[in-house]
């Protein structure tokens, strides 16, 4: 057991599969030589060398196409895009190539890549530096997406998605990159789609993922103050999403509040509403709450992003809503 | 059969009618009902694919574009799978699930014909990467449009490609027109120039003249293997049909597509006289190419229709999969 930073585990678990398999390449602006703008590739290049190590031009749509020619041709390359934000410049590689290149052309061809992408406000980065589009990628047919919350399972979902043959989102919340915590021996391994239960509770459930973990447990420890005991489901993975851990826990509080940073209409949280709406629908004695950011893009100034990011305080008042 | 490592002119003949024969039988049988969706025939390029391919090995990759049918089958596919895919069947190389447009065989390096104008240049930029990263000898194509030139990712293609020296051949087909408006009204640079501003050195050939292009392929792809780094190829070439099957081409002079002197086919048939190759081994390509149409789609249309089911289990690699 040793307290590593978030970041520090993403970085052991790349060198570590790195070090196991030399068909792994990484590559994306500036993660070689100046080790990633929130140094999560640092000391990779020196390590692996500059053939498996690339910085490469400011190209977002050549990154991940050339990860996708690149998987095609027996590597599995790991790319990273600096912000979430600057997927959109990423979207046909990601949505109409790496989603379907599997299915389109009939099996023939696995696609084992990652793309890592740094999300979330709190640094007061503006309109552009600082989105959740997480919901775009679930809402694709043939791309996987995780967001790890903890620093162990940093490293195991950062191990499982290099492992996976299929294309996989690691969305990474940059708020958490300098946050330490435990990364035990012998090294933890995840699978995608396994949920995490990060507090029991029996009055109602906090469905959550990323940064928004820490919220909801501090939310917990409020409520719990008052004598209400919340249960806080880590999704860990959002596509595939651990469906049967929710209805699970929503059969033993039957209460549902669903959390998370990115704009709540039409986000994560109303898949996960409308599916427990469907087959939770007996276990629901409230209405199911979502907490999310209001319409509108992330603003700059501190007091407006404050205002704008759901916190534990939020949370708070969406369990008491239903528990009305 | 497959044109890879061999180039004489018989076998460059040989391709070419393979694909106009095949790619004519594919428009009577969309006008027929037989084939779904729609369909993009590059009757009139077949030198292009022909003479490319034959330059490449089967280890060699290729990315190629929604006019794909030729660059498929100068590669190698077969031709019953390719039907059968075409056609909508289970047996087909991609079980049914792409069409026209998504041609691909792993076994031939084909990576996939594509429905998105400009994808493949990233996708073969990224194929070259591999082979130089495993050092296997082999390179990476490439088959675009000139309308693809307009495309962004076309930039950031070529700058990659050259700052990382990558084993890549970008083939541009300029047949003049991008979709419905000629190209002359949509591109203000001369395709070459592009290539050179990104320090790839880049040749154009008379794209209907199937053995300078073969000629020109061979010597590009000798470079790129000698690690030269991308090189890039215009082939000039004509568009005798529509942007797709059924496309009025109102926007069109008929003379325009209808210039039989440029056929590329018939151009070599010429030659190949001209040097006195015996007639019967002439007319035998186009006999042979016809008789292997009628075989494939004999068999195509035998096949039986894709599982809604078995698609659905495979839109990710089954888990037991995972390492």
């Amino acid at each position: 057991m040793s307290e590593v930073r978030f970041g520090q585990a993403i970085n052991r678990a790349l060198a570590d599969a790195m070090a196991a398999d030399e068909n792994i390449v990484i590559f994306g602006e500036d993660v070689a030589a100046p080790g990633g703008p929130f140094g999560v590739t640092r000391g990779l290049l020196d390590r692996f060398g500059a053939e498996r190590v690339r910085d490469t031009p400011i190209s977002e749509a050549a990154i991940v196409g050339a990860a996708v020619g690149a998987a095609m041709s027996g590597l599995k390359p790991i790319v990273e895009i600096m912000f979430m934000d600057f997927v959109t410049l990423s979207m046909d590689a990601l949505v109409n190539q790496a989603a379907k290149a599997r299915f389109m052309f009939g099996g023939q061809y696995a696609l084992p890549m990652v793309v890592r992408l740094p999300h979330g406000g709190g640094i007061n980065a503006g309109p552009q530096h600082s989105q959740c589009l997480e919901a775009w990628l679930t809402h694709v047919p043939g791309l996987k997406v995780a967001c790890p919350a903890t620093v162990s399972d940093a490293y195991a979902l950062t191990r499982a998605a290099i492992a996976d043959p299929d294309p996989v989102i690691l969305v990474e919340n940059k708020s958490l990159y300098a946050v330490k915590g435990a990364l035990p021996e012998p090294l933890p391994s995840v699978a995608i789609g396994t949920a995490d239960i990060a507090r029991p509770g029996r009055d109602a459930t906090i469905v959550t993922y990323g940064a928004m973990r820490g919220m909801a447990l501090a939310a917990a420890d409020m409520l719990a103050k008052d004598g209400v005991e919340t249960e806080v489901i880590d999704l860990r993975s959002l596509q595939p999403w651990d469906e049967s851990a929710v209805l699970a826990s929503l059969a033993r509080t039957h209460r549902l509040v669903i959390a998370h940073e990115a704009v709540e209409a039409f986000g994560v949280g109303a898949e996960i509403a409308a599916r427990m709406a469907d087959v939770g629908f007996d276990e629901l004695d409230g209405p199911i709450v979502r907490v999310g950011a209001p319409f509108m893009p992330v603003p700059f100034a501190k007091e407006l992003e404050a205002r704008y990011r759901p916190d534990a305080a939020r949370i708070v008042e969406g369990v008491r809503r239903t528990l009305a | 059969m497959t044109a890879a490592n061999s180039s004489s002119p018989l076998d460059l003949l040989r391709t070419m009618t393979l694909i106009r024969e095949a790619e004519l039988r594919l428009a009577q049988l969309f006008a027929d009902g037989e084939v779904p969706g729609f369909i993009h025939l590059s009757v009139g390029q077949e030198g292009v694919a022909a003479g490319v391919c034959a330059a490449l090995s089967s280890t060699d990759t290729l990315a190629s574009n929604h006019r794909g049918h030729g660059h498929a089958l100068a590669k190698g596919l077969d031709l019953e799978r390719f039907f059968l895919e075409i056609m909508g069947k289970a047996e087909g190389m991609c079980q049914g699930r792409g069409g026209s447009m998504h041609v691909a065989d792993a076994a031939v390096g084909m990576l996939g014909a594509n429905g998105i104008v400009g994808a493949g240049l990233p996708i073969a930029v990224g194929s070259a990467l591999a082979h130089q990263v495993r050092k296997s000898g082999a390179i990476a194509t490439v088959f675009f449009g000139d309308g693809a030139l307009a495309e962004g990712v076309m930039h950031e293609s070529f700058n990659l490609a050259s700052i990382w020296r990558l084993p890549v051949l970008f083939v541009c087909e300029n047949n003049g027109w991008s979709e419905f408006s000629p190209t002359s009204k949509q591109l203000a640079a001369d395709p070459c120039a592009l290539a050179l501003s990104h320090r790839i050195a880049a040749r154009s050939v008379d794209g209907n003249d199937v053995l300078a292009v073969h000629e020109m392929a061979l010597v590009l792809v000798d470079e790129i293997r000698e690690g030269g780094g991308p090189r890039f190829l215009e082939c000039r070439t004509t568009r005798v049909r529509g942007h797709f099957e059924g496309d009025p081409q109102k926007y069109r002079e008929a003379a325009d597509a209808a210039r039989s002197e440029d056929d590329p086919i018939g151009r070599l048939e010429r030659r190949l006289t001209a040097d006195g190759v015996p007639a019967p081994d002439i007319e035998a390509a186009t006999r042979e190419a016809k008789r292997r149409v009628d075989a494939a789609v004999r068999r195509a249309r035998s096949g039986t229709a894709p599982a809604f089911d078995a698609a659905l289990r495979d839109v990710y690699a089954p888990s037991e999969a995972a390492p």
